[in-house]
């Protein structure tokens, strides 16, 4: 059988936390880790479809990384990074036989070695940007390449953002340790959010020529998956799973045939993903039974969709008492309008306008177009046809989404006087 | 996007399975869950317990196994994964940890995609 370098990629894909991890414990230095495994991936590209994938690949590729690192060491080579002295000793002294060790290295790593790179690649001090692409390359296993087309940027683009992430934790001195146990909440929460915001940024994906964005959800899924196996007491990590797998089992049915967006209410729910519907409230139940948090209550309100066969027979009261403890938790415009639309679906378009209208004023709505499409939704139920189809036009008018602005300009055409 | 592995056994030696394949089996299952990628497995008795339910010429009828004709199924299993050969790989180590453990045993894995929605992919807007 050829190998091609999908093949690689994909044996790559499955080792590379595991291999960085080890890296970085021998190294204590997670930079000149991270460069190792790269030349390593780079080597085992151009061997492997000639000589076939060796028969233990994570060993193969930890074994290189050492040769790598002691022959730089030896042609007085610089690294990217220097290396420090203490673990070139450590890779000459093994200088006869590079793989000496090499399994019970790979073997000795624990999940919490695991878990020390995700707090590392999600480290707080990094932006936002360096987070996603350190991560998914580091823990998910991608390529840079995959990762700009992910993101829709050049690939130099996503090289300088690891660059740079790598600089900023190498000038910091970051320890290989877990987060002290007073910062260990927050440091959480930077992880879970970069997980999610990958999510976001893949559900956010539409259009056909954006398939390649949709993939980041099942990248942020398994990631997500990964740090429930990592953390299996924090409540929120199962919360934010049961989230992504429930939102994310709505995929099939978001988009129409012609690309077009699809909204909740006009959704075919038997194209809904059953199997991750499942995984879903099996995540929320673990997450219930330990705590709670805003992923874990997002969770509930997408599984009370879950369970509903229609708009109709959903459990709105139950969708806008949720919100309510949300909004108390995490207070924000965004879950207030949230909330408006449950009271909306509940207790009638009245009590829903008058929950959303004072929302203009805020200012991280006054732009948005939610606000006027949640308006215009509202005043058609009530009848006020011309106002809703001018909230319909405000809310086309800003976003900038194409594909939305279509949906809303033919709810706008939709909401036909009388 | 998602593949459905379907193992198959060409050989099997007589006796149970060693249970150190067992073993082996449980541990790379738990691995590929940890990774987020293995979604679904189980194993599936023997065809002798089944039963095929045919349409054939207008009629339905169905028949008690074993089917004879055909390799027996083993095992299926769902993964979650980037790309084809990721679902190859794991494939592979799954039939990999036989090899030594349950010396004469053959069989072979089918690794089948699951229709997605980027199978269903809009056109361009």
């Amino acid at each position: 059988m050829s190998v091609t370098s999908a093949a690689v990629e994909a044996v790559w894909r499955i080792e590379s936390g595991r291999l960085v991890a080890a890296l970085t414990r021998i190294t204590g230095d997670f930079a000149a880790a991270e460069d190792l495994a790269q030349d390593a991936l780079e080597r085992a590209l151009r061997q492997w479809p000639a000589d076939g994938i060796p028969q233990r690949p994570a060993s193969w590729l930890m074994a290189t990384a050492k040769h790598l690192a002691v022959d730089a060491y030896r042609r007085r080579l610089t690294l990217t990074r220097k290396l420090p002295a203490l673990a070139l000793e450590t890779f000459t002294q093994q200088e006869g036989d590079p793989m000496a060790d090499v399994d019970e290295q790979l073997d000795s790593i624990v999940p919490d070695d695991l878990l020390r790179l995700v707090f590392l690649t999600c480290h707080p001090a990094l932006t936002t940007e360096s987070q996603v692409a350190l991560t998914l390359r580091t823990v998910g296993g991608l390529t840079t390449r995959e990762i700009a087309r992910a993101f829709l940027v050049p690939e130099p683009t996503v090289g300088q953002r690891i660059s740079r992430a790598k600089r900023t934790l190498a000038q910091r001195h970051e320890p290989f340790e877990l987060p002290p146990a007073a910062e260990l909440p927050a440091r959480l929460g930077a992880v879970l959010a970069t997980v999610y915001l990958i999510f976001n940024e893949g559900y956010a994906a539409t259009c056909g020529d954006e398939w390649t964005r949709a993939e980041l959800c099942h990248d942020a899924l398994r990631l997500g998956r990964l740090l429930a196996t990592l953390q299996p007491d924090e409540p929120e990590v199962h919360g934010l799973v049961a989230l992504m797998e429930l939102q994310a089992s709505r995929i099939p049915a978001r988009t129409g045939p012609g690309g077009e967006p699809v909204l909740l209410a006009d959704q075919d729910r038997r194209r809904w993903d059953q199997l991750l519907i499942r995984r879903g409230f099996t995540a929320l139940e673990t997450a219930d039974a330990l705590g709670t948090g805003p992923y874990t209550l997002q969770a509930a309100i997408a599984a009370c969709h879950a369970r509903a066969a229609s708009v109709g027979t959903t459990d709105w009261r139950r969708i806008v008492a949720l919100y309510t403890v949300l909004h108390h938790l995490t207070p924000s415009p965004v879950v207030a309008l949230n909330r408006a639309v449950a009271v909306g679906m509940a207790e009638g378009p009245e009590r829903g306008l008058a929950l959303a209208a004072p929302l203009a004023d805020e200012p991280a709505l006054s732009a948005s177009a939610e606000l006027p499409a949640v308006r215009a939704t509202f005043l058609q139920r009530l009848g006020h046809h011309a106002e809703a189809r001018a909230q319909f036009h405000l809310a086309a008018e800003r976003t900038t989404n194409a594909r939305q602005r279509q949906l809303y300009l033919r709810q706008a055409d939709l909401s036909a006087p009388g | 996007m998602r593949y459905l592995v379907l193992l198959k056994a060409v050989t099997t030696p007589d006796g149970p399975p060693p249970p150190e394949l067992m073993e082996a089996i449980m541990a790379l299952g738990e691995d590929a869950r940890a990774a987020g990628v293995l979604l679904d497995a189980q194993g599936l008795q023997p065809s002798g317990t089944g039963t095929r339910v045919s349409l054939l010429g207008g009629t339905i009828s169905s028949t008690d196994g074993p089917f004879t004709e055909s390799k027996e199924l083993i095992s299926y299993a769902v993964y979650d994964v980037r790309s084809r050969e990721e679902a190859v790989e794991w494939a592979s180590r799954f039939l990999g940890i036989h090899r030594h453990r349950w010396p004469g045993w053959e069989g072979e894995a089918d690794v089948l995609k699951i229709f997605g929605p980027e199978d269903f992919a809009p056109p361009p807007a």
